[in-house]
């Protein structure tokens, strides 16, 4: 009986194993061929890293490639921008539904996740009436763009903040501070925002990761953010194309990483506070 | 627990309150005064309405009409955050990312009391509800009888005028229940706030409280002291709902009802008639194993059962009622099932209800 269970459990981390290794190659294996793309010497022979030396050059690639420094600055405050409309947008709204208005969550959960049914090219279709007027309003910079990815992120948001909300008492909590003294903001900036940061760093993570990967919607909008200014510039620069593509990957995931960090940190969950604790004598 | 509230608190007036939902009333003209210091039970089944009384008190529901005064002010449209009151909730309501310390200092940092102002006071509660070592744990880290007292420290750390207790111990277990509550007391009296408290427990209600309210379809039924409440019901509802009740058919006599081959007299607002129903309770009942012929009063031993500090006996009347009798906890041995004994009132005075 042991000796199956023993033989049952090598099958169970074998295979865990297999999935793990043919995972790893599925992410990892176009990034390498992207690596190896643009370390490509002339015609193919040879190493070398003339690209990348172009790509850390910032002052030559300022020059040289203009719409990347546009493209890359757009994406960067469009992730920046997006999260925090979003949030600002979902976090009271769903809050007070849960609170004051449970009949309407329904109705929420639909309007929120019904952008995932919508194709890219019908949203640009609907919203460049509106658009119309943003520009009126607002101007035509690329950072408009964050309107429209608001919508984008909502269903993802959505969830994240939707299981943050169902994993605490927002009812009694926001009671127990009303009780004691609490404005509505300070209900929501003291109480709900902090037992909500896990929900909040998630739905930002999601932000941020579609935001630096967005194509359709800019350009179909002829707006420039860091995939289009990576697709014009595939057009005339194929290696420089890539190099960028595999820097904004890395990018990404070092900001995603980085927010995690920080999130966790301040939880005292990060693995450096939880070596740090280990090295306190204890209480 | 007879002990007396010192005069300290702020007198509380909720006058004729109304409030239905969908067509329910849940308050039905509600009218209820405590005096300063002194702590009030509601006591009912759930549905009542007694939570929808002390909501409306704190301002977290609207009353559709009616007015609620606290010290001669009338806070009846005043937010929940201006109305200065203490709230205990039945769910545990601490903040989960704040310490206990941080928790009680939350309501003095929003009136602006600086750091040592807070910290002093905040250790003062602490102490004061018997968790002074425990001040730097989080929720997740105490048992859910240290959480209820860190929110009512953190609710008497404002100093209210007005101290609520939505059913703070019904999530505990028993033992804890019986320790808190008593400690819930002994607090209220040293910091004499006036005090509502809510619990569908009567046992707790009667313990704890000055006077206690049953309610009843969002009505008062009746607000009296608990040894009031207990001996002299007004309402066939209140000898229902506090303590065990025998239900028994009797004859009104020259204002005495005769019950249990036995006479008892009728309390204020009993039915007249003939033919009447009283509700007499376990212990105002008396039970003797029968010697000779059968008598009035005769019955048979149904069950007998040893249930700690007394026991009970319910036996079976020769008009097929059944009568439940508390006896001493050293007497249930002498009856088993089927034996002949003897009923008879003890005398203590019974609310009589129409026999229809």
């Amino acid at each position: 009986m042991s000796g199956q269970r023993a033989r049952f459990r090598r099958k169970q981390t074998l295979l865990r194993w297999v999935v793990l290794v043919v995972v790893f190659l599925f992410f990892v294996l176009p990034l390498l061929g992207m690596l190896d793309f643009t370390t490509q010497g002339p015609g193919g022979q040879g190493r070398t890293l003339a690209t990348w030396r172009t790509l850390a050059d910032v002052s030559t690639i300022s020059v040289d490639y203009p719409a990347l420094r546009e493209g890359f600055l757009a994406s960067v405050g469009l992730a920046v921008i997006t999260p925090v409309v979003m949030l600002l947008l979902l976090v009271p709204t769903m809050t007070w539904v849960r609170l004051r208005l449970p009949g309407l969550s329904r109705t929420v959960e639909f309007i929120c996740l019904l952008p995932l049914t919508v194709p890219a090219i019908v949203l640009v279709v609907g919203l460049t009436p509106v658009y119309a007027w943003v520009y009126y309003f607002l101007g035509s910079s690329t950072l408009t763009l964050a309107l429209a990815y608001v919508i984008l992120v909502l269903p993802y948001a959505y969830r994240s903040l939707d299981a943050g909300l169902r994993a605490i008492d927002v009812r009694t909590l926001s009671e127990a501070a009303r009780s004691l003294g609490a404005s509505w903001f300070t209900v929501m900036w003291r109480v709900i925002l902090p037992n909500l940061r896990t929900a909040v760093l998630s739905a930002s993570f999601l932000s941020v990761a579609l935001v630096l990967g967005e194509f359709t919607i800019a350009n179909l909008f002829s707006k420039k953010n860091l995939q289009v200014a990576m697709y014009e510039l595939g057009k005339s620069d194929a290696k420089i194309s890539v190099a960028v593509g595999l820097a904004a990957l890395v990018f990404g995931f070092v900001v995603l990483f980085a927010m995690s960090f920080v999130g966790s940190a301040r939880a005292g969950t990060s693995p450096f506070s939880r070596l740090r604790r280990r090295k306190e004598p204890s209480a | 627990m007879s002990a007396t509230a010192t005069a300290q608190g702020t007198p509380v007036q909720l006058t004729d309150l109304r409030r239905v939902y969908g067509g329910v009333a849940a308050l039905d003209g509600l009218t209820l005064h405590l005096e300063p210091g002194e702590l009030v039970a509601l006591l009912g089944p759930s549905g009542c309405g007694k939570t929808t009384a002390l909501r409306c008190l704190a301002g977290l529901e609207d009353p559709d009409s009616g007015t609620i005064e606290v010290g001669g002010r009338d806070v009846t449209r005043i937010p929940t955050n201006k109305r200065d009151m203490g709230m205990v909730f039945q769910a545990y309501s601490l903040f989960p990312h704040m310490t206990a310390r941080q928790n009680v200092e939350f309501g003095l940092e929003l009136r602006g009391r600086d750091r040592s102002a807070r910290r002093a006071r905040a250790a003062e509660m602490l102490d004061l509800v018997g968790l002074g070592k425990h001040a730097d744990k989080y929720a997740h880290q105490m048992s859910g009888g240290q959480q209820q007292r860190v929110a009512l420290a953190r609710a008497l750390a404002i100093e209210p005028q007005v101290l609520l207790l939505d059913e703070p111990l019904s999530a505990l277990d028993a033992k804890v229940r019986t320790q808190l509550r008593d400690e819930i007391r002994r607090i209220q009296l040293e910091v004499g706030t006036t005090t509502l408290f809510v619990t569908h427990d009567q046992e707790e209600a009667l313990a704890v409280a000055d006077r206690v309210g049953v309610m009843s379809t969002g009505r008062l039924e009746q607000v009296a002291a608990p040894a009031e409440l207990y001996t002299s019901p007004r309402t066939p509802f209140v000898a229902d709902f506090v303590g065990l009740t025998n239900r028994l058919r009797a004859r009104v006599e020259g204002g005495r009802a005769q019950v249990l081959g036995g006479s008892i007299p009728l309390l204020e607002g009993s039915a007249t008639g003939p033919d009447v129903v009283v509700l007499v309770r376990p212990e105002g009942v008396t039970v003797a194993p029968a010697e000779g012929a059968s008598a009035a009063g005769s019955a048979s031993v149904v069950s007998a059962s040893f249930l700690g500090g007394h026991g009970r006996v319910i036996a079976r009347t020769t008009d097929d009622e059944l009568v439940t009798v508390q006896v001493p906890n050293t007497d249930v041995t002498r009856y088993r099932p089927g034996d002949a004994v003897v009923l008879g009132p003890r005398g203590d005075a019974a609310l009589a209800v129409s026999a229809d």
